[in-house]
């Protein structure tokens, strides 16, 4: 496309320099004062040529490429990943039931029908290297396919409008040997582990206690919100926010302390708890492994 | 440019002077309906909008000169980027081209003396303005949109955007659209029957061609718009369920809606841009359009065809494959009649003589960067590819091209070429020629980036972005653009503010231009032409034997219509004689009339429902009133 478009371009270009240069000869070079030659002249350019040009990329990009972005069809894919878009995180879920957010893992070299939804306004599901974008729309379900040549992490966004925190709508889709994938998926679906330190049995207590549990789920806990994102195995996750923020202890501080002033009109609110709390906190999350 | 004035002429003309005379002072301003002080007022204000969405433009570049910055807080980047579309769109291109262009231009062009309804004209200008306030009071109250120019639901629904900003947008645009279609309709009527006797449907110049075609397009894409902005404020004052999906409703038929009128509206801001560069070429190339009947017939083409587009902004919402190769097909249709287009504006210019002054450039820089943007514009007809760039910087890249460069650039040659006709005077050339290349190359470094960045994944409206991205250089070079691209706009509106008080005398005709407009003085009088021109090309204005029968004519008192404020109507396609149109002269109610539907516009913003019906009511009888027959004068 580039190549025919930069041909067309110098073509035209060229054209216009050409009457630059011939400014005080009227007419055309060799044909000269020729009406019937002109109305030639635009009729090829105008209609001819582009016409071929339309008709080859019209069969080359939507009769035979498109083929390829199409939903997959029934029972051609070995497995099924829903993803709900809300503002602003994604939310994922297995067959088997695991849950997670923000992070995504697919085996390598299988196929994967991605179902897109959305909990609230119109977000689109994009990883540029993996497929087309598939907008997630609230009351349907699109899909798409996802396929990952080899192993890898991909980066996807949305691509959507969707308010405040479009810009930090981000996510990670984890492409990952079968073997890898499968012990990953199976340690998704085990509930949280208890906490073990004492500063993280706190820290439990101030979660399910202090007002994040309204929000958020820990399978294996009384936390069942579903407000915010599933934090069951967070520890396990790179990072934080919707990739806004790598997943360290320092940085889940900063994010929980004042999530408002890291990614301004998040619907995570400070909840004004002091240091000692959110230390514990952060002490209970990162044992969420 | 006569040799000697007989007296029989100068009788005439003092007295056409006496029936057309209009009320001095601010007053007359108000009360006008001569389509030429209208059409300035229409000048003046989508000015103002212009810079208006340009300051907003460059607030949004500023803030994306590099990673994390914070000139704009998100809310405010939304806002602002909300603002900035709405207002070029529906305050600037629109008004500019049809409001200021098209009513100055067209009856001077077709030999009339004023527009088909001089009241209802009136009418529009002041909706207009009430309209552009009604807006910027949101703005400026802290209310400004922000869920995008095309206000997607349910994100523009009350439960996501609960402030009154989607208000003050959805009624602000029925409120303008109420505008736009009468003044699409009186364009209509006016190029059907006020054509001078004698100018044929085959001998009208391009430019009006273009601007029927665009007020068609208009009439038929702006109730689509209105029906989705009912329906979106039905749900958010009133409760009503369209768009939700929970109650039954539908996000994906707002954005039908939308797009049905959307995609048709980027070919009525784009179509006056064709006429324009139609009148601006033949003059300085000094050669009549390659191919007219094939370039009349492409503009309504264009018009046409892009009705049956609008589905290629919606690729990735999930549609039937069917569905998408049905859009992109037609999509690519387009390209046929632009080609064309195209292909003849080169062609004449190749052929012709050219003499590359300040407004031949303008166009030059249009052809080119309608070339980019067409050529942009074409990949997305490839599904696949537009689902990847679409809603990225790609596609910003892309319209920018096409609204920026190919519709403004000739509203920008087109304020040079008919300068001297409107003031009197001309620009001044060197500043005018050293004013394109900064803004064409501004241009060029503001949007061509975009493509890059759009190709490498940046999303559009991300209020910033990370340092990791590798963003960062192309996006200082965009601001650093948009810097140059503003002081480009404003030398060129320097030039042109100097030149006003002191450019030299510019004389009827400067160009040797080739439509009816330069036959009169300039700035024209108030009732355009002493004598009823007589008409038998395209290019009126090359014909000598037919001025120097309407020099004959003035002389001999024919076709002069001086009993009063007359102009005659002419068959709609043949353009014969038919009848002598009484015009209406100034008349305050056009005025009274926006002001009343401002406050009933207000009302049902502030959802004070017995206000808005009482205001309903005033409104009703300043209706009335504006039907009123003026008094007789003495």
């Amino acid at each position: 496309m580039l190549v025919v478009a930069s041909i067309v371009f110098l073509g035209a270009v060229g054209m216009l320099v050409m009457g630059w240069v011939r400014r005080d000869r009227p007419g055309l070079p060799f044909v000269g004062e020729n009406e019937t030659a002109n109305t030639f002249l635009v009729v090829l350019f105008g209609m001819g040529i582009p016409i071929a040009i339309l008709v080859a990329l019209f069969v080359i990009s939507d009769l035979v490429l498109l083929k390829e972005t199409d939903a997959p069809d029934a029972g051609s894919t070995a497995m099924t990943v829903t993803v709900v878009g809300h503002q602003w995180f994604w939310e994922a879920s297995y067959e088997g039931g695991a849950e997670t957010a923000n992070e995504i893992h697919i085996p390598v070299r299988t196929p994967v029908e991605l179902v897109a939804r959305s909990a609230d306004v119109i977000h689109s599901f994009w990883v540029p290297e993996l497929n087309r974008k598939i907008d997630m729309i609230p009351g349907q379900a699109n899909s798409i396919e996802l396929y990952a040549e080899r192993p890898g992490v991909f980066r996807g966004q949305c691509a959507e409008f969707c308010g405040l925190q479009h810009a930090h709508m981000a996510f990670r889709v984890y492409a990952e040997p079968r073997r890898r994938f499968d012990s990953w998926l199976a340690s998704s679906e085990r509930p949280a582990a208890d906490p073990q330190s004492t500063q993280a049995k706190q820290g439990q207590r101030y979660f399910l206690e202090d007002g994040c549990a309204a929000c958020h789920t820990i399978a294996g806990t009384q936390a069942e919100g579903t407000v915010g994102p599933n934090l069951t195995h967070l520890a396990g996750r790179d990072t934080i926010a919707a990739d806004t923020l790598p997943n360290t202890p320092e940085d889940l501080f900063r994010w929980i302390q004042n999530p408002q002033s890291v990614k301004p009109g998040t619907k995570m609110p400070g909840l004004g708890l002091g240091a000692k709390k959110y230390h514990a906190i952060v002490a209970y999350l990162t044992e969420l492994r | 440019m006569t040799v000697s004035t007989p007296p029989a002429t100068t009788v005439r003309i003092n007295r056409l002077e006496r029936i057309w005379k209009e009320t001095p002072g601010l007053l007359g301003w108000l009360t006008t309906t001569d389509h030429k002080r209208i059409g300035i007022l229409y000048f003046f204000t989508s000015l103002f909008f212009f810079g208006a969405g340009g300051v907003e433009a460059l607030l949004i570049r500023t803030q994306l000169i590099g990673p994390n910055q914070s000139t704009l807080d998100p809310a405010t980047f939304n806002e602002m980027m909300s603002t900035h579309g709405t207002t070029m769109i529906f305050f600037f291109v629109v008004p500019m081209s049809l409001g200021a262009f098209g009513n100055y231009l067209i009856p001077l062009m077709i030999g009339a003396r004023d527009m088909a309804f001089p009241r209802l004209n009136a009418l529009t200008y002041w909706i207009f303005l009430c309209a552009g306030i009604f807006l910027y009071v949101g703005v400026f109250s802290g209310n400004a949109p922000s869920a995008g120019w095309f206000d997607y639901v349910p994100l523009a629904s009350k439960a996501y955007s609960p402030g009154p900003g989607i208000d003050f947008y959805a009624l602000s645009l029925l409120f303008v659209g109420i505008s736009t279609t009468a003044g699409a309709i009186n364009a209509i009527v006016t190029i059907f029957k006020l054509r001078a006797p004698g100018m044929s449907l085959n001998r009208m110049p391009l430019f009006c061609f273009a601007f029927l075609a665009v007020s068609f397009a208009l009439v038929f894409a702006l109730p689509a718009l209105s029906t989705a902005l009912i329906l979106l404020e039905l749900e958010r004052l009133l409760g009503f369920h369209f768009f939700i999906p929970a109650s039954g409703g539908d996000p994906i038929l707002w954005q039908n809606l939308f797009w049905i009128f959307g995609h048709p509206e980027v070919y009525i801001i784009i179509l006056p841009a064709f006429g324009i560069a139609t009148s601006i070429i033949p003059t300085f190339v000094r050669q009549k359009m390659v191919a007219f009947p094939l370039v009349a017939l492409a503009e309504i083409l264009v018009a046409f065809l892009g009705f049956g587009v609008w589905a290629h902004h919606m690729f990735a919402v999930g549609l039937a494959s069917a569905t998408t190769i049905y859009f992109a097909a037609a999509s690519l249709v387009i390209v046929i009649p632009s080609g064309i287009q195209l292909f003849s504006w080169i062609t004449t210019i190749v052929t012709g003589t050219p003499r590359f002054k300040t407004p031949l450039l303008w166009i030059i820089g249009f052809i080119v960067l309608f070339i980019m943007g067409g050529l942009s514009g074409v990949t997305f007809a490839a599904i696949p590819f537009d689902q990847q760039t679409t809603d990225t910087y790609y596609v910003v890249a892309h319209f920018h091209y096409v609204i920026f460069g190919a519709a403004v650039f000739p509203l920008l040659g087109g304020m040079y070429y008919w300068f001297p006709k409107v003031t009197g005077r001309m620009y001044h050339e060197r500043w005018g020629q050293a004013s394109f290349w900064l803004t064409f190359v501004g241009t060029n470094i503001t949007f061509f980036p975009m493509h890059i960045l759009g190709l490498d994944g940046m999303p559009r409206r991300n209020y910033t972005y990370g340092p990791e991205m590798g963003w960062t250089g192309l996006n200082l070079i965009e601001t650093l653009g948009a810097y140059l691209l503003a002081l480009g706009l404003l030398s060129v509106f320097a030039n042109l503010a100097i030149s006003l008080f002191r450019g030299e005398r510019a004389g009827n005709d400067p160009w040797g231009g080739d439509t009816l407009e330069w036959s009169t003085t300039s700035p024209p009088p108030e009732y355009n032409y002493a004598v009823i021109p007589k008409v038998s090309s395209p290019y009126a204005m090359w014909d000598e034997e037919d001025r120097e029968e309407d020099r004959r004519n003035l002389e001999l008192g024919r076709k002069t219509l001086e009993r009063g404020h007359e102009t005659p109507a002419s068959t709609a396609v043949d353009a014969e004689w038919d009848e002598i149109l009484e015009m209406p002269s100034h008349s305050a109610w056009p005025p009274l009339v926006a002001l009343a539907m401002a406050a009933v516009f207000t009302m049902v913003l502030l959802q004070q429902w017995l206000g808005a019906a009482i205001f309903t009511a005033i409104l009703a009888l300043t209706v009335v009133g504006f039907h009123l027959k003026e008094p007789e004068e003495a």
